[in-house]
This record gives C-alpha cells, structure tokens and sequence, in this order.
C-alpha cells in the first residue's frame, strides 16, 4: 500500500469520525491508531531487512573510511615518542625564544627513554620522519642528538645541547617542536595543498620545487574531464545507431560494448600495452602502411596518452550505457513529425532530440568523471610519470614513503571530490537509475 | 529503380574504385582488407532512405555508419587481438615476421603450459608433479586465491545484497534514497580510498593508540573477503532491485489472502521472480571480486596473491605473454558470464511480461 492511499485512508476516517464516533478495528481499537501502528510496523520490516547490510558496511566500508579521515589530523606521534616533553611544552611561550632548562631536560630525558624504544610508532626515527616533514633535512639532528643524549648524565642540559647541534639555538625549531608534538594537526592537509607553516606559525605557499600536488590534482581533473569529453563524442553516435537500430541487430552490436565491460581491467590495460607499444600494433600498422618511418615510431604509452587510449576504452561502456537507455525510450515518430512540418535534418536533431537525450548525457558524464578521477590501475600500468593521477600518489604513500598521514589527507581531498559529484549524480539522475546491460 | 537502391549501387562501384585505387597506391594486401572492413560494412548496413532524404543526409548516414564501424572495432580489438599474441613462440607482446606469414613454427602454446609450471620446484620431474604444480605454481596459486575470494566474498554479498534489495524495494520502507546511496557508494568512493581506509582500519594501525581497537586483519583472507563483499554489493544491489521494479506487488497480497504464510510468500511466490537477478547480481558481484586489484595490492600478503594481482606485477616487472595466455582465459571466462547474464536477463523481463520475445 502506499502513503498516499494510507493518508487518504487517514483523511476518510477523519472525515468519518467527525460525525460519527470513531471507527473501531476487529479488536476495539481506534482505526487510525491501528493503522498508524501496523504502517510503523511495515517500516519497522522493511528497514530490519536492510539492517544486516547497513552494519556489514559500517564496520567494513565506513569506519575504514573514517579511519582515514582521523589519521589526516590525527599524528600522535610526538606524544608518542616524547609524552612528557609533548605535555609540557603546549604551555611554553613562543616568543621567548629558547626554552627554559627544566623544559630542556624534560626533552633530554624523553629523548634518552626514546633512544632506547624499538616499539613501531615510539622511535626517535618516528619523530625525526614527522619533523623532516616541516623542516626538510632536519632528520640527521634528530637522531643525531638522540645518539648522543644517552651518554649524558647531567645537566645543564641546555649548553650540552647546544654542543650536540648549534641548530638547537634556533627557536624556530623549537616552534616547530611545539606545533608537531601537538595530537591534532592541519600540517597534512597544507601539505597536500602545496602550502605550509611558517615558523612563526602562519600558512604559506611552499617552495616552488615542493609544489606537487595541487599541480596533479589540477591535472586529474583537466584529464579526466578529457576523458569524459572524449568518451561522450564517443559515444554518442554508437548509442544512437544501438537505439535506432532493430531490437535482434542492436543486441548483437550490444554485445561488443558489454564484452568489454565484461573483461578485467588488467586484461584490457594489457591488451593496449600490447596495441600501443612502440612495437605495438598501431605503430606496425602505421610503419607497414608507410605513414611513419619505422625508426619513427610513435610514443603512446607511458605518458599521458597512453592512459586517456586506455581509459576511454575502460570506461566507454559507463558513458554508452545511460545514452542508450535513454535514447531507447525517445519515440523516433518526434523526429519524423518535425521533418515533416519542415525543420531540415540538423534542426530537427539539435531542437527535437538532443534536448531528450540530455538525462542520459548527464547521468553518463558524471558516472564516468567520477570513476576517471579516482583510476589507479591503468595510470600506474601504462602513465609513465607523465600520465600519473592524484590516487597513484596516494598509493605511493601508502607504499613506498610510509607518510600515511599525508596520504589520508590527499585522500579525504579526493574523497571530498568524489562525494560532491555523486551528491550531484543522485539529485540530478538517482542513485536508483544505475543499470547495467 | 529506388534512389535509395540507385546510390546503393552508384555506392558500391565507388568502393569498387576506391579499394582499387588504394591497392594500387599501397601495394599492400592487409591493408586493403582493412580499408575494406572499415569503409565496406558502412555500405552493407546502408538502409534504404526515405525519397524525401537529400543526397547530403545520405552522405551524412554513410559518414555515420563508417564512424560507428570504427568504434565498434576500437571496443572490440584490443580484446580480440591478445587471443592470437598468446600464441606467441616468441616471448614478445607485437606480432613477429613468422605469425604474419602464418608460419606454424612462430605459434606455440608454451605460454599456456607456463602458467602450470612458471614457480613449481622441479617442473620437468614426473613424480609428484601435479602435487608440485598444485601447491607450488605461481598461477596455479593465484587462480586459487581468486577463485575462493570471489566465491565466498559473492556468496556474502548476494545474500546480504539480496536482503537489503528486499527491503529497499519496499514501499514502505524508510529513509529510502540515504541508504540507497550509503549501500551503492563501495562502487562510487575511488578503489585507492577504500584500499587505503581498510589499510589502516584492518591494518590494526590504531592498536594501542585507541584503547581496545580491533586486532588486524591485513594479510587475512578474512580481511579480503570482508573487502572483496564490500565492492560487490552495490552490483547485487543494483541488478536485485532492477528485477523488483514493476514487481506486482498484488501477488503478496494473494499469496497471502490464500493462506501463505510469510515464508512460503517469499519462497514459492517472489523467489522464482527475483532468483534471475539474484544471479546476475551474483555474478556481477563474483567479476568485480575477481578483477579486484587495488585492496589486494594494499591489503594481502605474498602467497594470497590474486590472478590481477599476479598480472599487475608481470605487467610492471617482467612482460611475458604468460599474462597474455592468463588474459586469453579471462576473457572466455567473460564470455560465459556475459552470455549467461544476457540470458538471465532477457528470461527475467519474460518473467515479468516485459517483453514478448
């Protein structure tokens, strides 16, 4: 039953009881109270059958995903590895310059008791990696000085400090001290917008040299958007001659966009490894055909190029699809009525069916921008490092330089992306429309 | 005589002249045959025109069609194309001089007899060689682990999927689009995102930093199945309220108003109407787990090493057509799923009157 004939059902009993005693049920109980009861029960069923689903993807999809979002603040690796120094430097003025000795020989100790600790996360190297981040090439102080506070017995602290490192002399490393031994930090997100702290503690933009990842951010979106761009030239013809063409003809011609889509990702990335290499199929074709020379074989893998070949034929079936459907259901009668009443063969396309197809573009052009932006695979396998996209940098976070915490702020950035598209997808299509094949 | 039949016929001996003048002109054969393909299968699935068409909107069709021919190649190539390189005797990606000519000797099925031997201890010794291939071969292991990863995380995602399909394609049913698309994002959210919150979160990265965090599950196959179910559920998802839509949903009632309990409703009345999609969802669900790459590179470990898995890192270290043999088998997989799925489908919309064929 649905709310509308309930709610009608509600406004008759209303309407019923205003002149009459109310309605009664079999067992004596108001109509409407019993009604309102066996409709929460219904929904109450109804969500009791999607609740093992939700719960499955909250501990397995969910929280991981807030997982991630809590590492990109979340750093605790100065209170880790020195808690006290970490407590009691929150308190220490910044502008006094140097700290005082009692808070020096906090840090001295810590870093003796640090010194020692093999525990994966409390090491010296730990905090070492975490300040190295703030300030390049700030690693060997630490450790160095870490070596060499374990012989020392006494104070004062401060000048046998000073005699480990005259870098120590510079407040400005204890400014950074007492920002990174902070819980909570923005430092990651700055670094993944190209930016950093000053010493003093204000936001600026980092060197020129370190300025990596707006730049890729900016060309993840400008590729993927020439991704989708092509991927809609693409197929938008193929999707019209598919819903014009004779039920029998167009699911045979059906079958060589699903099979595609059929195929794992790392047979196609192959099989375009295979087509676009230097002694690849293209360039042999091209060579045997005359048009090039064969000591000038193109480069079309590798680079950019090769990952947008790649891409678009990954994910022309997404774009094909959604145009399909919907063209499916445009009467091909609209057309032949407005050439009849004269709009010439362009016209009657760009005033009459265009327009209808427009849902379909929209739903393809998102769905493909949404999964363009987010590819890792192929840009890893055929890019180079040329054609790399911002998930290749996560990956290689995650991976190879272990800074997990500036990898989780690139992705909640992505993420945040992504999730503002699909909000867009869902109120402009809807979730509910997506089908495949 | 039709116009339409006149320029059918003005057509071909234009072709005619045109592949002429291009064999002259090249002087190849292979060449020919493809100018052929390209621009001759245009001109076979030339439709007689309407009289009031101009010649311009002919030409337009006949440009059309030759667009969309080279399309359908561009889907369909690369596919086809890695069938015969796995025939490869030599241990290239490009077609030698030898397979061009056809000559048997540049065929070989060696790459096909490496994935049974590429990583077993003695591959030429005869005792214990099936057990050695078994236990000890590289693809051998890796089609191992995929196939029971993609079997229990399908297994897990058709009956979870199914339930909340069930309860999603409910009138009644609250808060329906929030979590339709809480339940479809495993599919929207970036794969490296998910790999990476799972990392962390299955990683046990937290231990000891948050009192009482879970011990991890990284390099468990419970861990993969966990996430292998996660992205396959919106495809259950997907196709299980597909088949529900336009689902009558009178028949309830009756099954009920002749005396069915809940159970028997479900099972000899919306059962038989769903069971289509429930398997194409399944087997939409037991691809994805199969082609999953990116949570198995974050998450398992050396010897739970998927078949993607296996090939990615072929495809980065070392090239062989071994990949391309593996890549063969996929893809005849992928022709047995899809064909299976197409039949489901069209046996469903039967199901449901949809459709009269």
């Amino acid at each position: 039953m649905t709310d509308a004939t309930l709610s009608g059902m509600d406004n008759a009993a209303q309407r019923a009881g205003a002149d009459k005693k109310a309605l009664l049920a079999a067992d004596g109980t108001p109509l409407k109270q019993k009604l309102a009861r066996t409709t929460r029960r219904m929904k109450f069923n109804a969500f009791m059958l999607t609740l093992p689903l939700v719960l499955f993807l909250l501990v397995s999809f969910v929280f991981p995903i807030g997982e991630m979002l809590v590492r990109s603040v979340y750093n605790p690796t100065g209170s880790n590895v020195v808690p006290q120094f970490a407590k009691a430097i929150q308190d220490w003025d910044e502008n006094e310059g140097i700290p005082s000795e009692e808070l020096i020989e906090i840090f001295v100790k810590d870093l003796a008791t640090a010194a020692k600790n093999r525990e994966v996360g409390k090491t010296v190297g730990n905090l070492a990696t975490r300040i190295n981040y703030e300030i390049p090439g700030s690693r060997s102080l630490f450790t160095k000085t870490a070596r060499k506070v374990r012989r020392l017995e006494e104070g004062p602290y401060k000048e046998a400090l000073f005699e480990i490192d005259k870098k120590w002399e510079n407040p400005n490393i204890w400014r950074t001290l007492k920002r990174v031994t902070r819980d909570y930090t923005l430092s990651f997100y700055l670094a993944a917008t190209d930016r950093k702290f000053d010493p003093d503690g204000s936001i600026v933009r980092a060197d020129e040299l370190y300025q990596i990842y707006l730049p890729i951010l900016w060309k993840t979106i400008w590729l993927s958007a020439l991704i989708t761009a092509l991927c809609f030239i693409i197929a938008y013809p193929v999707s019209y001659l598919l819903a014009t063409l004779p039920l029998r003809t167009s699911n045979l011609l059906m079958i060589m966009v699903l099979l595609p889509f059929w195929t794992s990702l790392l047979v196609r990335t192959s099989a375009w490894i295979a087509m676009l290499q230097k002694e690849g199929i293209i360039n042999n074709i091209l060579v045997y055909l005359g048009l090039i020379g064969n000591e000038h074989r193109i480069q079309m893998i590798y680079n950019a190029t090769g990952t947008v070949i790649a891409m678009v034929h990954i994910l022309l079936p997404f774009m094909i699809l959604p145009l399909y459907s919907v063209m499916k259901t445009i009467p091909p009668t609209y057309m032949r009525a407005a050439r009849s009443m004269g709009a010439s063969g362009t016209y009657a396309f760009t005033k009459v069916y265009f327009p209808q197809t427009i849902p379909g573009i929209a739903a393809g052009t998102l769905l493909v921008f949404i999964l363009a932006i987010g590819y890792y695979i192929t840009p890893a396998l055929v890019g180079g490092n040329d054609g790399l996209l911002i998930s290749n940098l996560i990956a290689g976070h995650i991976q190879r330089s272990l800074n997990w915490s500036l990898a989780a702020a690139l992705g909640t950035i992505l993420l945040v992306v992504v999730l503002t598209l699909y909000w867009v997808y869902n109120r402009l299509v809807g979730v509910d429309n997506l089908k495949f094949g | 005589m039709t116009v339409a039949q006149r320029l059918k016929s003005q057509g071909f001996i234009a072709f005619a002249v045109a592949v002429l003048l291009f064999l002259i002109f090249t002087g190849s054969i292979a060449g020919t045959i493809g100018f052929m393909l390209i621009f001759g299968i245009p001109l076979f699935a030339m439709k007689p025109m309407p009289p009031y068409s101009t010649i311009a909107e002919k030409v337009g069709k006949y440009i059309f069609l030759t667009v969309c021919t080279v399309i359908f190649i561009f889907l369909i190539l690369p596919i086809l194309v890695i069938m015969p390189l796995s025939l490869n005797a030599e241990p290239y990606f490009s077609f030698t001089e030898g397979m061009m000519a056809l000559d048997p000797k540049a065929y070989s099925s060696r790459w096909y007899s490496d994935i049974l031997r590429f990583g077993m201890t003695a591959p030429d010794a005869t005792a214990g060689w099936w057990s050695d291939m078994w236990n000890n071969a590289t693809w051998v292991r890796a089609f191992r682990n995929s196939f029971f990863l993609a079997i229990v995380s399908t297994a897990l995602a058709t009956f979870l999927g199914t339930l909340a399909a069930l309860g999603l394609s409910r009138p009644e049913m609250p808060f329906r689009s929030a979590i339709t698309s809480l339940l479809i994002s495993p599919m929207i959210v970036p794969l490296v995102i998910t790999a990476t919150g799972m990392f962390f979160f299955y990683g046990g990265t937290m231990q000891g930093v948050i009192p009482g965090y879970p011990e991890g599950l990284a390099k468990t196959y419970l861990g993969l199945v966990l996430a292998h179910a996660t992205l396959g559920i919106p495809f259950v998802i997907i196709t299980v309220t597909a088949t529900l839509t336009g689902f009558d949903r009178s028949l309830i009632r009756a099954s009920q108003g002749l005396g069915a309990n809940g159970w028997t409703t479900f099972y000899r009345v919306i059962m038989p109407l769903i069971v289509p999609g429930m398997i194409s969802g399944a087997l939409f669900a037991f691809i994805t787990s199969l082609d999953e790459v990116v949570a198995v590179i974050f998450m398992a470990d050396v010897d739970q090493r998927t078949i993607p898995r296996q090939m990615f890192s072929g495809l980065r270290e070392q090239i062989s057509p071994t990949i391309l043999a593996v890549a063969t088998i996929l893809v005849i997989m992928s022709v047995v799923l899809l064909t299976t799925v197409e039949l489901l489908r069209r046996r469903s919309e039967r199901l449901r009157g949809m459709s009269p064929g």
